[in-house]
């Protein structure tokens, strides 16, 4: 191993919290190289220079002031809360919403609606009153049958 | 058996307030160390740490344990502290020169330098109070994601993947961060160090 990737495990090794597979090869280097040896005492001092640092307590009045920050919080509003009903409500209202849809449905099949479309009737009525006036007009009914269509046909080849 | 984070932060989102409480008192005394080494006042780091449980109050419903509660808390604390570092530095610039010399006091609070101020055994606090100031100084003196990175790994004692995702980079990028901060730190210190050695 170089010392170049001893870097990036010699904190690990300090530290105690090297990978196992890894310590044999970080040692047999550490045992052969002076430098790296001298380093790794160095960052041992720096850590324990570092424990030396006082560590502080939060002010008393810390944590009546976050209870007090989130007592502020805003309730928030479940839109989705409202559908959350009782089961035994939701069943009626499902029932009721069944039932409602079948008697709907039977009442619509006994009263069928005559279905008429009252535009197209009024569209329709001048040629309705013609046909009266024609079928019931006298002088036509007086008039000969008309000729066959066949016999006429004949007569013009002629 | 005392419950994880995870399930008191599921407590949390299903409605029950002394699962909060319980993770406040967990995370309070770490939290405002952190954050008061990262922005060196303490009045401000528990303004942070505040901020944080707030956040993390507010994002319960939410709530999806993807990660370590953990990683998730120290991720939010870390972008506050760097985000008030960075403004903090902005703010320093703008100070006046005249301004009077401040040191820091035993607990971080700021006070004027006062000489007149004697203890009964001076010589021996002033060693002690000088040490602790060196290596104070010498962490201040790191780029704040290198400094951010120490703190975690060294006062927090998270591994190196927890720190990773906090940090947004690669296990192997967060190594060489490491390695390059406590490369500075050795610079540094070397006098301690050195008796650090010997001793």
């Amino acid at each position: 191993m170089s010392c170049e990737r001893m870097e990036s495990r010699i904190l690990a090794y300090v530290d105690g919290r090297l990978k196992e597979s890894e310590r044999p090869d970080v040692e047999k280097h550490l045992a052969a190289c002076a430098p790296c040896r001298l380093r790794v005492e160095e960052f041992r001092a720096v850590s324990g220079l570092l424990d030396e640092l006082p560590a502080i307590e939060p002010s008393p009045a810390f944590d009546a002031r976050v209870r007090a920050l989130v007592a502020a919080e805003p309730v928030k509003t479940n839109w989705w809360a409202w559908l959350h009903v009782p089961p035994r409500v939701a069943f009626a209202a499902s029932a009721l919403l069944v039932a409602s849809l079948v008697f709907g449905y039977r009442s619509r099949m006994i009263e069928q609606p005559v279905h008429v479309d009252d535009a197209q009737m009024m569209q329709d009525l001048p040629v309705l009153e013609d046909h009266d006036v024609l079928t019931n007009f006298e002088p036509l009914k007086e008039l000969p049958a008309p000729a066959d269509d066949d016999s006429d046909n004949v007569q013009q080849q002629m | 058996m005392a419950r994880t984070d995870v399930q008191l932060m599921l407590d949390v989102k299903a409605g029950d307030e002394a699962s909060f409480e319980l993770l406040l008192h967990r995370y309070r005394t770490p939290l405002v160390n952190f954050l008061f080494r990262m922005v060196r006042n303490r009045e401000q780091a528990e303004d942070l740490a505040q901020e944080v449980f707030l956040r993390v109050y507010r994002a319960r419903e939410d709530y999806v344990p993807s990660a370590k509660f953990t990683t998730w808390m120290f991720r939010i604390a870390t972008n506050l502290a760097l985000n008030s570092v960075r403004d903090n530095r902005y703010h320093k610039l703008e100070d006046s020169i005249d301004a009077p010399v401040m040191i820091d006091a035993e607990g971080g609070d700021e006070k004027v330098l006062d000489v007149a101020d004697k203890h009964p055994n001076i010589e021996q606090h002033l060693v002690e109070d000088a040490r602790v100031k060196m290596i104070r100084h010498a962490i201040d003196k790191l780029p704040e994601k290198q400094r951010a990175a120490v703190l975690l790994h060294k006062y927090q004692e998270l591994d190196y993947a927890e720190i990773a995702k906090i940090l947004s980079c690669s296990e192997s990028a967060l190594k060489s961060l490491l390695f390059r901060a406590y490369e500075s730190l050795r610079v540094e210190l070397a006098p301690l160090v050195a008796i650090q050695g010997k001793a």
